[in-house]
């Protein structure tokens, strides 16, 4: 592809922070908001997490038995396909793993839908989402986790675009197939690495 | 869109600067001539990716404003205060440049041109309306599509003069005599019948989509698109 006449950048490509993924950018200490509905209203009181479909055990939790399970906490990166990165920032939740330990997923379980309170669907491979990758988090640099950033509770899904996980999130489906959730029908892609630069449908 | 065309939307190719328009120093309409180009649908966007020669590269999302129709794509670039990429297309680019290109992209914030639309934009976030505007004329159905657009001037409203003489409800927050697009007056424009496209700040567009489910618009009905740095007006992410 030709280069821009008359671009330098900000920065040289060497200079460049090893952590951001091509094509992304450091927001720094802002964390822009991306909504493509009104925004979820959750009474964190009532609101309760379902794991369910191909599993030996279909379980749901309050926010208070949640908590009661243990915390965990990721520091690191995030990255938003719309190009912006977060550096270096933390959630406290708990992780996926030990919710799936509870609710046993049988063997022919391959992909999770993760769906939010609005009715928002993402779709992932069960691999994504095990094995210390991603996390149901009620708290963001140590503070409960935001309406608009997807409280009171969220998915965490960090080594994909930040799309994959999804705010409000209140059931997690496991499936033997791929079930294509909203961006996914919407025009983006099916995985999202952002390493890859997984954008768009037929990246 | 057919698979093929989604898979040519994605597609990066060079587009050339056909022209370059200053609006002030708040921004810049740029067209460009997109070769293999999949005709969007109103409401869709363009990336736009800037390389530098050691192979560093920027990358922007930008709404069409360009009707369908239009042998061009018109993109409406806000200067964004320090803005890497904004600065650069306001600042340097001129007619006769290549600029990296892939689109249209995004099925969720598009307007078919056949059912009823409400739409609402703050700022720059009257781009996609416009198109939408423009199809609207084009296939003979204004009537379809309803306006309501905020700036904080005049000054501050790209496509003032279209949108004023299209019969858009225009207010201006900060100007003398001005108003706002406050509860009643979004009241006064949902239609539940119609789906409601909302683009502007993060700011703008929540306190949008609470006036509208105030005034009965579904929730299901409502399309929100946030654009902007950060803060005050938040990108989508």
């Amino acid at each position: 592809m030709a280069i821009t006449r008359g671009f330098s950048g900000r920065r040289k490509q060497a200079e460049r922070d090893p952590r951001l993924p091509p094509g992304q950018y450091d927001v720094g200490k802002s964390w822009p908001v991306l909504t493509a509905e009104p925004t979820g209203r959750v009474d964190a009181e009532r609101w309760s997490l379902t794991i369910d479909g191909l599993v030996a055990h279909p379980t749901s939790w309050s926010l208070k038995e949640l908590k009661a399970l243990g915390q965990d906490t990721y520091r690191g990166d995030i990255h938003c396909v719309t190009t912006w990165s977060k550096l270096d920032t933390s959630f406290t939740g708990i992780s996926l793993d030990t919710l799936l330990d509870v609710a046993q997923p049988l063997p022919e379980a391959r992909f999770v839908v993760e769906e939010s309170t609005t009715r928002y669907r993402t779709n992932l491979p069960l691999e994504d989402v095990t094995g210390g990758k991603a996390w149901v988090v009620w708290e963001h640099e140590g503070k409960p986790l935001t309406r608009e950033h997807g409280g009171p509770v969220r998915m965490l899904v960090p080594h994909l675009y930040f799309w994959k996980s999804a705010k409000w999130i209140s059931k997690i489906t496991l499936l033997d197939h791929d079930e294509p959730g909203f961006w996914e029908i919407n025009g983006y892609h099916h995985r999202g690495d952002p390493w890859q630069e997984q954008r768009f449908d037929g990246d | 869109m057919a698979t093929e065309d989604r898979k040519l939307a994605a597609t990066w190719r060079d587009a050339k600067v056909v022209s370059v328009d200053h609006h002030g120093e708040l921004g810049v309409v740029l067209r460009l001539d997109v070769p293999d180009r999949v005709v969007h649908r109103p409401g869709q966007h363009y990336v736009l990716r800037l390389r530098a020669e050691d192979g560093y590269t920027a990358s922007r999302s930008y709404s069409a404003v360009s009707a369908p129709s239009d042998d061009l794509v018109e993109l409406y670039v806000e200067k964004v205060p320090d803005g890497e990429v904004s600065g650069f297309l306001a600042e340097v680019v001129e007619p006769g440049d290549l600029l990296e290109c892939r689109g249209p992209i995004g099925r969720w914030f598009a307007w078919d041109g056949q059912s009823p639309a409400l739409g609402i934009g703050g700022g720059s976030g009257v781009a996609p309306l416009v198109s939408m505007l423009r199809h609207a004329r084009d296939v003979g159905h204004p009537e379809l599509l309803h306006l309501a657009v905020s700036a904080w001037t005049a000054d501050h409203l790209p496509y003032r003069e279209e949108l004023e003489s299209s019969g858009a409800l225009v207010a201006y927050s900060r100007q003398k005599g001005g108003s706002r697009l406050d509860a009643a007056v979004i009241a006064a424009v949902a239609d539940p019948g119609a789906t409601a496209f909302v683009c502007g700040s993060a700011r703008f567009t929540l306190a949008m989509e609470s006036h509208l489910l105030s005034a009965g618009q579904p929730e299901s009905s409502i399309r929100i698109e946030r654009f902007g740095p950060t803060g005050e007006s938040a990108e989508n992410g």
